[in-house]
């Protein structure tokens, strides 16, 4: 019979899979998707229970990203974690950048310069559309669309990592956020090249909603599938857009107005299924929106310093406290959680990570749905197993 | 119809396989290794060391302060001090690294060591290619291999590189300009006691209860024991010089 | 929103048995916290998330915290009478800070918009009474939070509906964030090592010095 080792841990008898006695045998199929597979984003693993294709039961399995990364950081400055910050969520490296420097600057008081904030809005705002543009791609690779809408999207991507590697000098591993500021002040020419990036991407997103938005297909394979309800959303703490297409209306940006958001103004996609189709469309139309700040910010940057003139890069030590700060990440709510005792390193570390909270509900969006689903589900909640594991 | 949406993707998709003949931005793929995308000048991969003029040797820019040893995050960066010291570019006796290994595959390119080095030393390159056989001892890059010249840094960072010349030029014709002026200072003084020790040998039998002169500063130290500072005027005798 | 002392009085009003106290901060981030007695955990949440002005029905983040024993000794001036003359003399006080294990929780508020409450809650010690009332039944995104601080603290959420170790697998041993978990020797070749890698490198290698043998 199965090995049900894995299935089973000596504490909890309540996760044993009970056999349909009417039927005899067990007619139960326990299947194990992953680590290793090419669609569960990751090293990632899904112990499915199968009633023929229909998933009975569904427990995620996480830890084979592990890398003790708020460990490291206890043994750290605060300056060294600001490179392995990149490598937690590593399509996004410049939200969590500075997701760590607003809640380093919470707690040692430190206030970044307008044009570091306005950077630091022009940087989020095109990381979150090289995310959702990955999120479309894979979503769609996902089921089955076999690289092609995928290729579409990177090929847009590639010119705002083209971007970043022309700001900060690596394509995905930024390193560019600093502890009230930013590291260096854009170079001559950026703003026009990122506004000729910006001006081609309305037609990039014409060309992919006339490539696959209408497609029967899609429609088919993603409305009403996977459906989060409104409370269970608000229930299992799902942040970000897996949240507002359930119809809850809860944008960082807008609540917290962290930075200088509360300067623009941009609307709040929200769905009303939450179903994958509504996650889908909820991340496309939220990288509409992006573009309307990203010019505006574009417009607006003042000149003057980048950092704040009280920052040290050596020997700095925070007085003894605490803080907890969070933004709005493509991914959901980041945020960053540090206890300081006063010394260079902190005390406690710690990474609140959107994905791995936002898979709460995984095993209720599942239940029902064929094993085909559960993929499409897992790919629409949008995770990165270095931010599960951390 | 069913099926629309399809057809419509379909239009797509041939649209794009037509335009990749004639539009270059359809067009997409670069065939590598025959062509290669030029690097940013931003780009960074792995950090080297810099040495001014022509010998690695004596012109290399680290001091062996071994900051960026510290602060490195991932601690891929080792040094050993070496006991004999070597002049700068501005003269002044400095130690040198005996050691410097960086192991490149624990390296993450984060640049932190760029940031906090204060002498200019340590930059990053932008050499990508760095296959090797040997998994420890191939990717552990010493001193004589890191060591590059400026001039190397000036084509990879044309900004940069300016930058830290114009800076260390600057710093360097400050020094220059502080050594002039205490050098001038040290004649005037040697002066101004020489002329002192005339005017007190000639002064001496009317002056007996003159104030004692002040014992010589460090600022003097050939002078006789007779002269204040430099910058103060001497107060007792009349033919003693104002500084400038 | 109110201020946190308010909403400590408003908790000792209504659950007078929860002993609320409020833990201050001195960063200028401003965020204090509310610490509860532990039995009446999960009362108190119910009582934060049900409340019509707080409605926090929203749990952004569970931590746990390690606070092993800590014993400072403080020079402080204090006014004696030496000899029969009142004079200020410096003594040595120590202060003790006892051991303990911590799940801290930032919470907000979905329909208000408002936040953070951060609540505490603290076990008797580090080593046997390490149980804490789950807040799942509250909350249900603290589910998998919870079970990683099971799985990284030790701390045994009472309550819970199925506590597993999370990040670390099933057989594994130790709660590696504690301040006094030791690796076990796994040593792999260093050629750069440094201060306790170095050591480490030292007891395997004869040598000790790899890095200086230029190959």
């Amino acid at each position: 019979m199965h090995d049900t080792r894995h299935l089973d841990s000596q504490a909890q008898p309540s996760y044993r899979v009970e056999s349909r006695g009417h039927h005899g045998a067990s007619d139960l199929l326990e299947v194990s998707m992953g680590p290793q597979h090419p669609s569960t984003h990751g090293v990632f693993r899904m112990d499915v229970v199968l009633d023929g294709e229909r998933v009975v039961k569904l427990k995620p399995v996480f830890g084979y990203l592990h890398r003790n990364h708020e460990k490291i950081a206890e043994n750290t400055t605060y300056l060294a974690s600001m490179p392995y910050t990149d490598r937690l969520d590593y399509l996004c490296s410049l939200t969590n950048n500075w997701a760590y420097a607003l809640a380093v600057e919470k707690l040692a008081g430190l206030q970044p310069p307008e044009r570091a904030e306005y950077i630091r809005v022009i940087t989020a705002e095109l990381t979150r559309l090289t995310n959702h543009i990955c999120l479309i791609g894979f979503l769609l690779q996902d089921m089955g669309a076999s690289g092609t809408p995928l290729m579409y999207a990177f090929r847009e991507r590639e010119n705002i990592l083209d971007l970043f590697e022309s700001l900060t000098g690596a394509r995905m591993m930024c390193n560019y956020m600093r502890f009230g500021g930013c590291r260096v002040d854009l170079p001559p020419g950026w703003l026009e090249q990122t506004s000729q990036v910006l001006d081609r991407f309305p037609k990039f997103l014409e060309e992919f909603d006339r490539l696959i938005s209408g497609n029967e297909i899609l429609i088919a394979r993603t409305q009403g599938v996977g459906v989060l309800p409104r409370d269970l959303a608000i229930q299992s703490s799902a942040t970000g857009p897996v949240l507002r297409a359930s119809g809850v209306n809860y944008d960082i940006r807008k609540v917290d107005k962290y930075g200088i958001y509360d300067r623009f103004s941009f609307r709040v996609p929200l769905g009303e299924h939450g179903d994958v189709y509504d996650r889908y469309m909820v991340r496309v139309l939220e990288m509409h929106e992006s573009l309307g700040i990203l010019k505006k910010a574009i417009q607006d940057i003042p000149p003057g310093p980048i950092v704040d003139p009280k920052a040290k890069i050596r020997g700095f030590r925070p007085k003894a406290g605490e803080a907890y700060g969070r933004i709005e990440g493509p991914k959901g709510e980041l945020g960053f959680y540090l206890i300081s005792d006063g010394s260079p390193n902190p005390y406690r570390y710690r990474v609140r990570p959107p994905s791995l909270i936002n898979l709460t509900a995984l095993e209720d969006m599942c239940l029902g749905q064929t094993i085909a689903d559960a993929v499409i589900i897992l790919g629409s909640i949008d995770i990165v197993l270095g931010e599960v594991d951390r | 119809m069913l099926g629309t949406g399809l057809i419509k993707g379909m239009a797509e998709t041939a649209r794009n396989f037509a335009g990749s003949f004639f539009q270059e931005d359809r067009l997409t793929t670069v065939q590598y290794p025959e062509e290669r995308i030029p690097t940013k000048e931003a780009a960074r991969s792995f950090p080297f060391l810099v040495f001014d003029g022509d010998d690695a040797a004596k012109g290399l820019r680290c001091v062996s302060c071994q900051i960026c040893e510290k602060e490195c995050p991932p601690q891929c960066i080792y040094i050993v001090k070496d006991t004999t010291k070597k002049p700068d570019y501005m003269g002044k006796l400095q130690f040198q690294p005996k050691i410097f290994d960086i192991d490149v595959s624990v390296c993450m390119s984060c640049q932190i060591c760029v940031e906090v080095c204060p002498f200019d030393a340590i930059k990053m390159n932008v050499e990508y290619e760095m296959s090797r056989f040997g998994r420890f001892e191939d990717l552990l890059i010493h001193k004589q291999q890191l060591a590059k010249p400026n001039e190397y840094f000036h084509k990879i960072h044309p900004t940069d590189a300016a930058e830290v010349d114009a800076r260390l030029a600057a710093e360097k014709l400050k020094a220059e300009a502080k050594a002039k002026a205490d050098a001038e200072a040290k004649v005037k003084a040697a002066a101004a006691a020489a002329a002192a020790a005339a005017a007190a040998a000639t002064a001496t039998p009317a002056t007996g209860a003159a104030p004692k002169p002040k014992p010589a500063t460090p600022a003097a130290p050939a002078a006789p024991a007779s002269v204040d500072q430099p910058a103060k005027p001497a107060v007792t005798t009349p033919p003693a010089p104002s500084t400038p | 929103m109110e201020s946190t002392e308010q909403i400590v009085a408003r908790i000792n009003a209504a659950i007078p048995t929860a002993k609320a106290v409020l833990v201050p901060n001195e960063a200028p981030s401003g965020q204090t916290s509310i610490l509860v007695a532990t039995d009446l955990g999960r009362k108190v949440a119910l009582w934060l998330r049900d409340d019509a002005q707080l409605r926090l029905d929203y749990l952004s983040n569970a931590t746990g915290v390690d606070w092993p024993e800590l014993v400072t000794k403080q020079k402080v001036k204090k006014k004696k009478v030496v000899d029969g003359v009142e004079k200020e003399v410096e003594e040595v006080v120590e202060s003790r800070r006892p051991p303990y294990l911590e799940a801290v929780y930032h919470l907000y508020s979905m329909e208000l918009k408002h936040g953070p409450v951060v609540l505490r809650l603290r076990t008797g010690n580090r080593s046997d009474a390490v149980t804490l009332p789950s807040l799942t039944p509250v909350w249900r995104g603290a589910e998998l939070q919870e079970r990683e601080i099971y799985d990284l603290y030790g701390i045994q959420f009472e309550g819970h509906p199925d506590l597993r170790r999370l990040l670390m697998w099933e057989e594994f041993v130790d709660h590696p964030m504690r301040k006094d978990y030791v690796e076990p020797d796994d040593y792999e070749y260093e050629p750069t090592p440094h201060d306790e890698v170095l050591t480490k490198a030292k007891t395997h290698y004869e040598m000790g010095q790899p890095a200086a043998s230029p190959k």
